[in-house]
């Protein structure tokens, strides 16, 4: 049916289809009123041989693309994921796993503990391959309760995960504002100037040091890079799960990292050692030998705790920003509780 | 025996996820040989030496790479089927981002790396357009935006690939690539007869013929002009 549209037709009814002319280097300016078929029967020989063309193959390249962003777009207004179960497999010595089953649901935070090497990456693993009895662990996932759509590995536009990693760097060179718009676009994002005032606004929240849309992204802190790919994982993203492994000391506001990640109805699984993140979870997934040994709800005297860890944890930073400003420490920079952010109360 | 092709640009990751794939082959007891072509020099060998991988290599030296490759994968495939392996892997560097090594009927895997730049899908040829899986690299030096913008204009100018990505170093991914690459039913014995999926380009010059003096008189076959107008 797209065959039949003119260029012009088809640029129109699915205007994203520029991008597609764009990256395979089509230039298809005058020839707007052939059908994209006659363009390509157009190209004389040496052209072809010239660019490389694999003529034969583009008309259904471009079928296919225009189907694969329907695709997406429209997932994204039905608000695809709504639950994600995990179901036992066995762990490395082939035991079978006791737990039932494990639904998680947007905007509840499992954290994953365990020893080193004993599989906490590899749930993570399996959770982003929508694992179907056909990994090393036997588990499958379950998406909105059913087997997921193959897409889910497939496509790569829709994929189920974001990832969280350890880098705190970027690599391109273009100023915070452009970055955004870079990502937005990718998303074909309407309302751009909006989104890109709410990550802004987002990720100075979550920064200790605040900074422009006009910086660029190469000379923001670590902490201050971190901010930005949380505060744009969490709405830019399409993916409705965010893994973390293993972000420690991220010289953010973590607390209020997942919080947004939360208020964007994310669902947020965390491989971490951290009481200060585990605890910050609704449950957390206790992982040996390669198995899900258990599965533990945060009780609300573990949450009590958490704000005595944030006490101790308020001195450290306390004591780390004097150190770094040249003062010296004092007997009063020991004792817990004196600078303890008031908003924290909410976990006792 | 079950026969892939990788190519990608030069350090886009692809003996690294070639090493974590066979890592995840073992434990499935399936026993995997290498190929590795390149140009001038290389030390995969040793690499894959090194993880008990048997491996031949072959440097094309004078002559460009995919030609050379085309010319030798024959001798390649018998070699793996003597040595009685499940899959033989065939490893390239695409030089010039013009030509692929990729066969007709032989499952094709380009590696290129997040590091390269988002204009990178853009600029390089058949070695990703008609690659059956496209493996992006490095994910954990960018960030999540950097990925996701990077893996759409790959899907752009390959719709038809399955995109997937691996990291190099911890081999995140490369089980579910294992899985993708190796076919039960598939048994090749032999390539003769097979297609390039794309052709090398045609053209011969005086430069491919040996000419080394700059000048329009000795210019002969193909020549082609840049436009200063
Ligand atoms: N950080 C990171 N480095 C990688 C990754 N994959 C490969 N590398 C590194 O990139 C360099 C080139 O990799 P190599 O496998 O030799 O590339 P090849 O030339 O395509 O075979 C090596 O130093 C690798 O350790 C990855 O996923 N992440
Ligand atoms: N149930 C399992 N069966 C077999 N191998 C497993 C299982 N769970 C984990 N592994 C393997 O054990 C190794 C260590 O797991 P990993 O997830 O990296 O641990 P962690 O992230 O906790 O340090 C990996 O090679 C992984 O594939
Ligand atoms: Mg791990
Ligand atoms: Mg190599």
């Amino acid at each position: 049916m797209i065959d039949r549209l003119t260029i012009a037709q088809v640029l129109e009814s699915y205007p994203f289809a520029r991008d597609f002319l764009d990256q395979n280097r089509l230039n298809v300016s005058g020839s707007e009123h052939l059908t994209f078929a006659e363009f390509l029967k157009r190209i004389d020989a040496d052209e072809i041989e010239d660019q490389a063309l694999r003529i034969e193959t583009l008309q259904d390249d471009l079928n296919r693309y225009i189907e694969q962003i329907l695709d997406f777009l429209g997932v994204e207004e039905s608000g695809a994921v709504r639950s994600l179960t995990i179901l036992p497999g066995h762990d490395k010595d082939k035991t079978p796993e006791t737990f039932e089953r494990l639904d998680i649901y947007r905007s509840q935070i499992v954290s994953i503990v365990g020893p080193t090497g004993s599989g906490k990456s590899r749930l993570l693993a399996d959770i982003e391959w929508a694992a179907q009895r056909d990994t090393p662990t036997g588990r499958a996932i379950l998406i909105n309760g059913e087997n997921p759509d193959p897409k889910w590995r497939y496509s790569s536009n829709n994929k189920l995960v974001a990832q969280l990693s350890q880098n705190m760097n970027f690599v391109m060179d273009l100023s915070v504002g452009e970055f955004i718009e870079m990502h937005a676009e990718s998303r074909m994002i309407g309302n751009r100037a909006e989104i890109k005032a709410k990550i802004l606004a987002e990720a100075n929240r979550l920064a200790g040091e605040s900074f422009l849309a006009s910086a660029p992204v190469t000379s923001l802190s670590g902490g201050q890079s971190r901010a930005l790919m949380i505060a744009d994982t969490a709405i830019l993203s399409a993916s409705p799960i965010v893994l973390i492994d293993e972000i420690e000391n991220a010289g953010i506001d973590r607390r209020k990292a997942l919080d947004l990640l939360v208020s964007q109805d994310k669902i947020v699984l965390m491989a971490t050692h951290d009481p200060l993140l585990a605890l910050l979870a609704d449950r957390r997934i206790v992982i040996q030998n390669g198995g899900i040994r258990k599965v533990v709800e945060t009780r609300a005297e573990e949450k009590a705790l958490l704000l005595e860890f944030n006490q101790i944890d308020a001195v450290m930073q306390e004591a780390r920003r004097k150190l770094r400003a040249g003062e010296r420490l004092g007997e009063v920079d020991g004792k817990i509780g004196l600078r303890f952010p008031a908003d924290d109360r909410r976990f006792a | 025996m079950n026969l892939t092709i990788f190519s990608g640009p030069p350090s886009s990751g692809k003996t690294s996820v070639i090493l974590k794939t066979i890592d995840a082959f073992r434990k499935q007891g399936k026993k995997v040989g290498v190929v590795k072509f390149d140009c001038l020099y290389t030390d995969d060998d040793l690499l894959y030496e090194k993880a008990g991988v048997p491996v031949k290599k072959g440097l094309s030296g004078g002559l460009c790479p995919d030609h050379f490759f085309a010319s030798n994968i024959e001798g390649v495939v018998k070699w793996g089927v003597r040595e009685g392996v499940d899959l033989l892997v065939s490893e390239s560097a695409g030089l010039c981002n013009r030509c692929s090594p990729y066969l007709a009927d032989v499952k094709g895997v380009c590696v290129i790396d997040n590091l390269s730049g988002i204009n990178t899908p853009k600029k390089i040829g058949p070695m990703l357009k008609s690659a059956d899986i496209v493996v992006i690299t490095k994910g954990d030096i960018v960030s999540q935006a950097e990925r996701e913008v990077f893996a759409a204009r790959v899907s752009a100018v390959n719709p038809r690939a399955l995109v997937m990505h691996v990291n190099g170093l911890s081999g995140q991914g490369a089980y579910e690539l294992s899985t993708l690459i190796y076919r039960g039913d598939s048994d090749i014995q032999s390539v003769q007869g097979m297609k390039l999926r794309f052709p090398m380009p045609a053209a011969m010059c005086s430069y491919c013929l040996g000419e080394t003096r700059i000048g329009e008189s000795y210019q002969l076959g193909n020549s082609k002009k840049m436009n200063w107008e």
